[in-house]
């Protein structure tokens, strides 16, 4: 953690900053205990305003008029119709809003409401604000497009070969949005040294995100012509951005208020077309106005997991060690950018930081196809690969004649190290997730050794706490936070982090309250307000904990510091050892010597001034330099290990999940209640993108989403949540706040894996795809090779493939300089750096 | 959010008056009982009846009797079927299919009846307004062509029913009361040919009775595939009754539902079991007979052709389960 301050000859600190590090050594407040969440009451009783809970006098209702066609050139839109019919009050067509956004710099890519084209059945093409909801859904109907229509592309496999018209006029190749290819150390001469190369060919599934709250957003016109957005989103910051852009307004004449989400698991974190809509509607008619989207619309939002076709290639010693990988994937972008290009090296970014994988080559592609856009779904880009390679560690294992417990554990990768792909490992508790999940589950005694139709398999993962770059190049923190001390003893917080029902909040309150040690009813939150709190860049890629965590840690720090030294002055003791507790400043040596907080706040007040003091934190700077080298870096890595046990019925091919025992390394436990929570969560999500969920489309029959309902795409019910056994491992990570490391996405990742794993130890068969449904249970039993999976993995048509010279090679973490080339880059360089 | 298209509700007090308003109204007015099939179908503009008759206040259409057979007022809802132990004891197959529809909250509306005249289910057609213009409709609602099978000439929507198939084996009759008078017809008798007409009762009548009779010494059983152990529709369903003289079948009766729009029965797996010894390879054969005449297309969960084999391991198990 960054200090401040005058230091100490002796160690560097303040004796105040000291005092605080010595009262931490001596045990936590409250850090590693479970309060109950800050915001559960308002939960549980219904007093929770989410962005559809907001009622505004004069408010209108808007609905968006989406496409019924997948690809098509817009010839005319007549809204006649729908304006002239009472109750409506004004009617929004794309002209309106000719300016582009999206998430990435370099994606660009969307309009409020489409122009020219419309790229999937679901993109929307016009705009109704009207008096109550029915009126706009009947008004909305009214408006008639008339559409030229273009050929659809619907398979990455086609959209590669660009046979018909691109979907956008950028990207690497027609509808090619981005083509990676990069070699970290000699790859084909590690797997001629190998003594087993193993080549798979898998599929993942796309899926969706299913968060209970339907996305809403009310947007208001104030006196003074600002404009007021609420929303359910993940990333106000980013939707700030894009609404100023779009509407061509000061990005201080606009302001967004994130409402807590009722979950997002990435699919609240894009920003989205109405949210533009409604603001711009609330300007034109001085009114306020509302969206709620139905379900179905959810579904045309999507942002959801990429479908993702994988081609793994490696080389295995006869120990179970590996010599290098050879990973391709082919990912299904949607008809937008999005996150895409990011989500494109996810899925070649973690492989490495797992098992020591000396030399590794990547190559990704991502096309445009003419379906709801895909984008960051919990594990954004991790868990298509993380499934392809525990899989095929499962078969290496098999084929050598190993236990595949045992060979993870002998091929971990070290803690404190870099991998091949320059990625900077700290804590690893890799090592201790597989123990406990192996005694836990009694593996040694059932791996192979149950009677047919029973198994367990086991799979690992690791994921990012939270990317070492923003998405936008800035050399700003990453997220900030201000704390405010009232005379009474009260602490106001201001940040602009997003509670998305992951307990950030709680967060946020637990990490000021251990440092003043005060009570969490003492504190009041104002969050996710881009007029009132500073900046945090939003609830994705498991950031929030620890970003916002060291923020806050600092701004109370600092808080602390103020009071302590007014405190030490008043009660004449050295400032170091003061101890903040149970609402009290108090000597260590002599605890009756000592004032409530409150008068430490007013001594320190009347010294100082007011007291309000910021935190904030950026990222250490990764060791790769190389094009690309800004997706996969982050300050810390979280790692899981699952064993699933299993019953297959081979005679209908189902798959009943008996037990998960799952272990986490969480570095340190904030709240101990939302870990487990938050592990439970993820591997409740996970087992549904195991054996059940898929974003299904009727590429035949005019690309039409198959089944857009809560009913018809197949969600796990309590009924289906097996028992799960939650291991913690606490290994606390120095970069982390406390130690800590995130939580909310890794968990997910092993389970996919496991479950295949456990098929096959239970039937003898691989599904090399997921989810795995019985039907391709069955089809794999009836199998030659007892295996049901893609047979073929297409030529990405990669000309060109990066080299970066491995650690161990004695590179430097940069790529030569690439031959010059006839003509100059499109683009500036590579501006997408994570998410 | 998705709303309602405006309707108009009236809540008559007895059968008799249902039977008087749905002659007045014409073929616009809907019988509504539970409404939680027809207010989703309405919010998604494929139902959209202009009357809707409400059975809330209809109470002689309420109660189970149980003397030989067992009466049950259509209006009964599943949740109290569910809590009858009787019932559960005397008609375990029916009890079964009761507390297999959907969930718990959606079983305290919903009403046998409503389950009986349940609409055909097609995920083509149970899609809102704009999806359904996207693939320029269906034969069912506004369109022309049924897209699980674009040449037929019949809409193939699914009789998506737990209870019809358990009635229909256990031999129940239905009766339908509208101002010309009641009939009482078997209810295998009520289903008609396609997705469409899906059911014979008129659109003036109203479902007032389901009779059960005695079932001696037959065992029942009801297997219902389906995805999630709770709100689900079948898939592939299976209502099986035996009665067994010793190992031998002295009556047997088969029905499938959730392959078709009809609810189909296996008269030739029927004979194959009828005076014979119910052994493995007699359970077999019937298996594979009752297989052939499912015919499961790509208009629900699962794949249709894992929903035909589905219903061979099911009839067998069915049948195994009945032994001994």
């Amino acid at each position: 953690m960054s200090s401040n301050g005058s230091s100490s000859q002796e160690t560097g600190l303040s004796p105040e900053a000291q005092g605080l590090r010595d009262q931490l050594k001596e045990g936590y407040n409250q850090i590693g205990k479970s309060p109950v969440k800050v915001d559960g009451m308002a939960k549980c009783t219904g007093a929770t305003v989410f962005a559809d809970d907001i009622e505004l006098p004069r408010m209108l209702y808007c609905k968006l008029h989406r496409s019924h066609v997948a690809h098509a050139r817009i010839v005319s839109i007549d809204t006649s119709a729908a304006e002239a019919m009472p109750g409506v009050v004004a009617v929004l067509t794309g002209d309106s809003m000719p300016e582009t956004f999206g998430i990435l710099p370099v994606s660009q890519d969307e309009h409020a409401l489409c122009i020219d084209r419309v790229r999937f059945v679901g993109d929307p093409v016009a705009a109704v604000a009207a008096v109550d909801e029915d009126t706009a859904f009947e008004a909305m109907n009214k408006i008639v497009v008339e559409y030229e229509p273009l050929d659809p592309v619907f398979e990455p496999a086609k959209a590669i070969n660009n046979e018909v018209e691109p979907l956008h006029g950028y990207g690497d190749d027609g509808n090619v949005h981005k083509r990676i290819s990069m070699q970290f150390g000699d790859v084909d001469g590690a797997l001629e040294e190998a003594d087993l190369v193993l080549e798979d060919t898998m599929f993942f599934e796309g899926n969706t995100h299913l968060p209970m709250e339907q996305h809403a957003a009310v947007a208001m016109r104030e006196p003074d012509g600002r404009v007021t957005l609420w929303s359910s989103t993940q990333t106000p910051h980013y939707v700030h951005r894009a609404v100023s852009k779009v509407l061509g307004m000061p990005p201080s004449r606009v302001r967004v208020i994130a409402c807590p989400n009722g979950g997002g698991f990435g699919g609240k974190s894009d920003p989205f077309n109405h949210e533009i809509v409604v603001a711009k509607f609330a300007l034109m008619t001085n009114r306020p106005v509302k969206i709620t989207l139905t379900r179905e619309e959810v579904f045309y939002c999507h942002r959801g997991r990429h479908p993702v076709l994988m081609n793994i290639k490696t080389g295995f010693r006869k120990d179970g060690r590996m010599t290098g990988m050879h990973f391709q994937s082919l990912l299904d972008g949607g008809a937008y950018g999005s996150y895409g290009v990011a989500s494109t090296y996810y899925t070649g970014a973690l492989q490495t930081v797992t098992y020591d994988i000396p030399t590794y080559r990547f190559d990704g592609v991502r096309t445009f196809t003419n379906k709801p856009p895909c984008g960051p779904k919990r594990g954004h880009g991790t868990p298509q690969p993380r499934f392809g390679v525990e899989v095929q560690l499962d078969k290496a294992a098999h084929a050598l004649g190993l236990d595949p417990a045992q060979m993870r554990l002998d091929t971990l990768q070290p803690s404190n190290s870099v991998t091949a792909n320059w990625l900077r490992i700290g804590s690893m508790g890799l090592g201790p997730c597989i123990e406990k999940v192996v005694e836990g589950s009694d593996w040694k005694n059932k791996h192979g050794k149950l009677p047919y139709g029973k198994g367990v398999g086991i799979a690992c993962s690791s994921y990012i706490c939270g990317a070492g770059l923003p998405i936008y190049w800035n050399a700003m923190p990453h997220s900030g936070v201000t704390v405010q001390l009232d005379r009474g003893g009260g602490v106001a917080v201001f940040c602009g982090e997003t509670e998305i029902g992951q307990g950030s909040d709680t967060v946020l309150a637990m990490c000021v309250a251990e440092v003043l040690g005060v009570e969490l009813t003492d504190i009041r939150l104002t969050v996710a307000d881009t007029h009132t709190t500073p900046v945090d860049l939003g609830s994705y890629s498991s950031r929030v904990t620890l970003m916002v965590g060291h923020a806050a840690f600092q701004a109370a720090e600092r808080a602390r510091e103020l009071l302590a030294k007014a405190a030490a002055k008043k009660l004449e003791v050295p400032s170091v050892r003061l101890r903040f507790a149970e609402n009290r400043v108090f000597d260590v040596q002599d605890p009756e010597r000592g004032m409530e907080f409150a008068d430490a706040v007013k001594l320190a007040e009347a010294a100082y001034g007011t007291i309000a003091v910021a935190g904030w934190y950026t990222p250490p700077p990764s060791p790769g330099k190389y094009r690309g080298a800004g997706v996969g870096p982050s300050p810390a890595y979280s790692y899981s290990s699952a064993v699933i046990q299993v019953d297959v019925d081979p005679e209908t091919g189902l798959v009943d999940i008996e037990k998960i025992w799952v272990a986490h390394d969480v570095g340190q436990c904030i709240n101990e209640m939302l870990v487990i929570g938050q592990v439970e969560g993820s591997v409740y999500m996970g087992l549904g993108e195991a054996v059940m969920e898929e974003m299904a489309y009727r590429g035949n029959r005019f690309g039409v989403h198959k089944i857009p309902s809560l009913l018809e795409y197949k969600s796990p019910t309590t009924k289906e949540m097996p028992p799960v056994e939650t291991y913690i491992i606490e290994d606390p990570d120095p970069n982390g706040p406390f130690g800590a490391k995130e939580v909310g996405q890794g968990p997910l990742l092993p389970i996919m894996p496991a479950v295949a794993n456990a098929i096959f130890d239970a039937v003898g068969v691989r599904v090399d795809e997921v989810p795995i449904t019985p039907d391709k249970v069955l089809k794999a039993l009836g199998a030659k090779d007892k295996r049901c999976g893609p047979r073929s993995f297409p030529d990405l048509k990669i000309t060109d493939t990066m080299r970066v010279k491995t650690e161990a090679e004695g590179g430097d973490g940069t790529a030569p300089r690439p031959p010059k080339k006839k003509k100059p880059e499109k683009g500036k360089g590579e501006e997408v750096k994570a998410s | 959010m998705m709303r309602l298209p405006p309707f108009r509700y009236l809540a008559p007090k007895n059968a008799l008056e249902v039977a008087g308003i749905l002659n007045g109204e014409g073929p616009d007015a809907m019988i509504v009982a539970g409404g939680t099939d027809l207010y989703p179908n309405m919010k998604r503009r494929h139902q959209m009846p202009k009357t809707l008759v409400s059975l809330r206040h209809v109470d002689d259409l309420r109660g189970v009797q149980m003397n030989g057979g067992v009466t049950i007022g259509p209006n009964e809802t599943l949740r109290s079927l569910e809590r009858n132990v009787d019932l559960k004891t005397r008609l375990p197959a029916l009890w079964t299919a009761v507390q297999s529809i959907s969930t718990p909250l959606l079983r305290n509306m919903g009403t046998i009846g409503g389950n009986i005249c349940l609409d055909t289910r097609c995920n083509y057609y149970n899609q809102n307004f704009e999806w359904r213009r996207a693939i320029n409709f269906c034969m069912k609602c506004e369109g022309d062509t049924c897209w699980v099978a674009p040449s037929s000439s019949v809409c193939w929507a699914v009789n998506s029913s737990d209870t019809v198939p358990v009635l229909i084996a256990l031999g129940a009759t239905v009766t339908l009361v509208s101002v010309d008078g009641a009939r009482t017809i078997p209810i295998h008798e009520l289903f008609g040919t396609d997705g469409i007409e899906y059911l014979t009762k008129r659109k003036d009548e109203v479902l007032t009775r389901i009779d059960i009779p005695d079932q001696g010494e037959a065992k029942s059983v009801y297997r219902k595939v389906r995805r999630r152990g709770a709100f689900d529709f079948p898939v592939a369903a299976v209502a099986a009754r035996l009665t067994l003289q010793g190992n031998t079948v002295e009556d047997v009766s088969l029905v499938l539902n959730a392959v078709g729009p009809t609810p189909v029965r296996c008269e030739e797996a029927e004979g194959v079991l009828r005076g014979n010894a119910l052994t493995d390879e007699r359970i077999a054969e019937a298996a594979q007979a009752a297989y052939r005449p499912a015919k499961p297309l790509d208009n629900t969960d699962y794949v249709s052709m894992w929903r035909k084999k589905m219903i061979r391991v099911e009839v067998k198990r069915a049948l195994e389960g009945m032994r001994g």
